[in-house]
């Protein structure tokens, strides 16, 4: 039984007068060093050149469009009429649709973080820095808003609201950014006030405003910041979570709809017709699995890297 | 703490007697359970607001039919008389917060003669017996990795757990389900012999639980895992582990009695959330394997605008996740006796 021990595995650096470092060019060294987070970064990158060379590869004939039915070719299997991961219960290729895909995924996990930053910034900051009534008012709220089951509130929202957008990829994908941005900025927003309330009371804050610095240089320059390491952390983690939800609710029927080929529905589809062709679930399904696992270890990689209290 | 003038302090305007009453711990944690049970009512009301003002912003009406023939104009003017809707949409919100009250959540658009309540009472043991299954399966299973990964840290048997975690934790529900079906309902379908069903659509609760349980159990018991682990890394550094292991206590008496105990109390505040997970991935389980429980009847009800289906197992769900947090958050009290109740 090996007890815990503390940690003298590594030599001590005597080299006293280091050459000084950024808190950025420090945390991108860390990150270099850590190799999942550099896989996560590299399927990433790889996801992004498919994502957006999907046109362009239809252009050049070396891909099938996603929506081109081959009545003759259903269900072909791995490799099987020319199809490299085979054919769904249209003829349509997977290659393609996955293709496809993956720029509606990627969008709405990016964008979706564009959306939630301004609105946990400005609950946050404003909850954490002026505290008192205005802070309890905004965090009840949060609160309430938190109580709320993430799926259930997606669902009903996206459920009303999909009858405005009538089937056009563009309002789907702004209906769904709205839907999950509403759920997921609650814990931006309460994220952003933790880190407002504990560095608020640090010195540096105390010299600058004893010195005269209006509340929004105050806040702007000195909070915003200080807090930015844990709120890109935050982000990060935010993009598989809205991945997520996408494909959750294009796998229930709800949300993108077809044509336009979306990883869930693709799923979705693959699984009514499992016994003909497993294939046609297996890809989709194990494309969200690795996106998913690429972003959480960005997540975990950024966090270490930019967490300070892992400084050597 | 800096006093800031002019500004009684906390409890100044309450009679002595209550004073010295919440001055006691059993006093404290009395108004504290109290303050959680009524801090309740306002989540659960502004849920129902919110669900209800959106489900009445769909543009739909319950009575459309997709595709299909319309129902005539003077049928669904009788509809809506029926159902209330003819209302002004206010009196609609107070008709049904008062019903609610009373445990009432009316009568379900799509099934006819059906109230609310009779259909989630259909739904409720498929997904009772999900959970709870699923739920025994997810405090042993991950705690139990947890403690094994940690007590084994930074070797191979470390790194298999969490890597197991971190995949599961990253894969959704349907797709792990979905995964699962393609390799034992289909590609091991000789060797398994049929065991594990396909979803089909007469579901019984005397059918396959195997794969459906394991499914809604493996996020869970991934996030209990990593949590347990890290909690009992935290407890392996303390003074007095050092002090048990160096007085020669037995393994078992160390890692039973003085680690697990301790490395534990992190992972009861997570059961709460574990609830949740509980009662969200039920509604994506129940669709992957076509059981006829709660969270697939709420599928079908967002699908066909069942007003008062869609409202009632809401507020149903938000009512089930406060209490199991309430709950948890007393446990927590009792069984850390460290922690502050504010």
């Amino acid at each position: 039984m090996a007890l815990a021990q503390p940690a003298i595995d590594q030599p001590i650096d005597w080299d006293v007068a280091e050459k000084q470092v950024g808190l950025w060019s420090d945390a991108w060294q860390r990150f270099r060093r850590n190799r999942l987070a550099l896989v996560g970064a590299v399927i990433v990158v790889f996801l992004v050149l498919v994502a957006l060379s999907a046109p362009l590869l239809v252009q050049l004939g070396l891909i099938q469009p996603p929506n081109k039915q081959h009545v003759e070719f259903i269900e072909s299997g791995i490799g099987q009429n020319g199809y490299l991961l085979g054919s769904d219960e249209l003829g349509r290729d997977t290659l393609s649709r996955l293709m496809f895909g993956a720029q509606v995924s990627l969008s709405v996990g990016i964008l979706v973080q564009f959306i939630i930053l301004p609105i946990g910034l400005a609950i946050g900051l404003v909850a954490g820095y002026f505290g008192g009534r205005i802070d309890n008012m905004l965090m009840r709220f949060t609160d309430i808003w938190y109580a709320f089951p993430d799926l259930l509130f997606v669902l009903v929202v996206v459920s009303v609201f999909q009858q405005y957008t009538s089937g056009t990829v563009f309002l789907e994908l702004l209906m769904i950014f709205g839907a999950i941005a509403l759920v997921n900025w609650v814990g931006l927003a309460r994220l952003i006030r933790g880190q407002v309330l504990s560095i608020k009371e640090k010195e540096f804050i105390e010299a600058a405003r004893s010195s005269g610095s209006a509340p929004s240089k105050l806040i702007l320059k000195h909070l915003l910041p200080n807090s930015l390491g844990p709120i890109i952390v935050t982000l990060t983690f935010g993009i598989p979570q809205a991945i997520f939800l996408e494909a959750v609710l294009s796998f229930i029927g709800v949300g993108i709809q077809p044509p336009q080929s979306t990883w869930g529905q693709m799923v979705n589809s693959g699984y009514e017709n499992i016994n003909a062709n497993p294939s046609s679930v297996v890809f989709p399904a194990l494309a969200i699995g690795f996106t998913l696992l690429a972003f959480s270890f960005i997540g975990d990689g950024l966090r270490d890297a930019l967490d300070p209290r892992m400084r050597r | 703490m800096a006093v800031i003038a002019g500004r009684p302090t906390r409890g100044a305007l309450l009679p002595p007697w209550f004073t010295a009453f919440t001055g006691t711990r059993g006093g404290a944690l009395a108004i504290f359970v109290v303050r959680r049970i009524l801090w309740m009512i306002p989540v659960v009301f502004f849920v129902i607001v919110i669900t209800f003002v959106l489900m009445h912003l769909a543009p739909g009406s319950p009575w459309d039919k997709n595709g299909g023939r319309q129902l005539s104009q003077t049928v669904i003017n009788n509809l809506n008389v029926k159902y209330g809707l003819d209302k002004p949409v206010v009196y609609q919100f107070g008709l049904y917060l008062w019903n609610v009250v009373h445990f009432d959540f009316g009568f379900s658009y799509q099934y006819e003669g059906k109230t609310v309540t009779t259909l989630i009472g259909e739904g409720w043991p498929y997904t009772a017996i999900l959970g709870s299954l699923a739920f025994l399966l997810i405090v042993p299973v991950g705690v139990g990795l947890g403690v094994i990964a940690a007590l084994r840290q930074n070797t191979r048997v470390d790194y298999a757990t969490m890597g197991f975690a971190t995949v599961a934790a990253s894969f959704p529900n349907f797709v792990i389900g979905a995964m699962m079906v393609v390799l034992f309902s289909v590609l091991l379908y000789q060797w398994t012999g049929g065991q594990f069903y396909l979803p089909s659509s007469n579901f019984g609760l005397d059918d396959h639980l195997v794969l459906p349980v394991v499914t809604l159990a493996l996020l869970p018991i991934a996030y209990t895992a990593r949590l347990t682990r890290a909690s009992t890394l935290e407890t392996l550094r303390q003074d007095y582990i050092r002090t048990a292991w160096a007085k020669g206590l037995p393994e078992r008496l160390v890692v039973f009695k003085h680690i697990l105990k301790n490395s534990l109390i992190p992972v009861v505040t997570t059961l709460g959330p574990t609830f949740a997970f509980l009662v969200t991935g039920s509604v994506i389980v129940e669709t992957v394997f076509n059981i006829p429980g709660i969270g697939r009847a709420f599928v079908t009800s967002v699908e066909s605008y069942d007003y008062p289906m869609i409202l009632g197992t809401t507020v149903l769900f938000s009512i089930v996740i406060a209490v199991a947090n309430l709950i948890v958050d007393i446990a927590y009290v009792f069984i850390d006796p460290r922690v502050r109740l504010t």
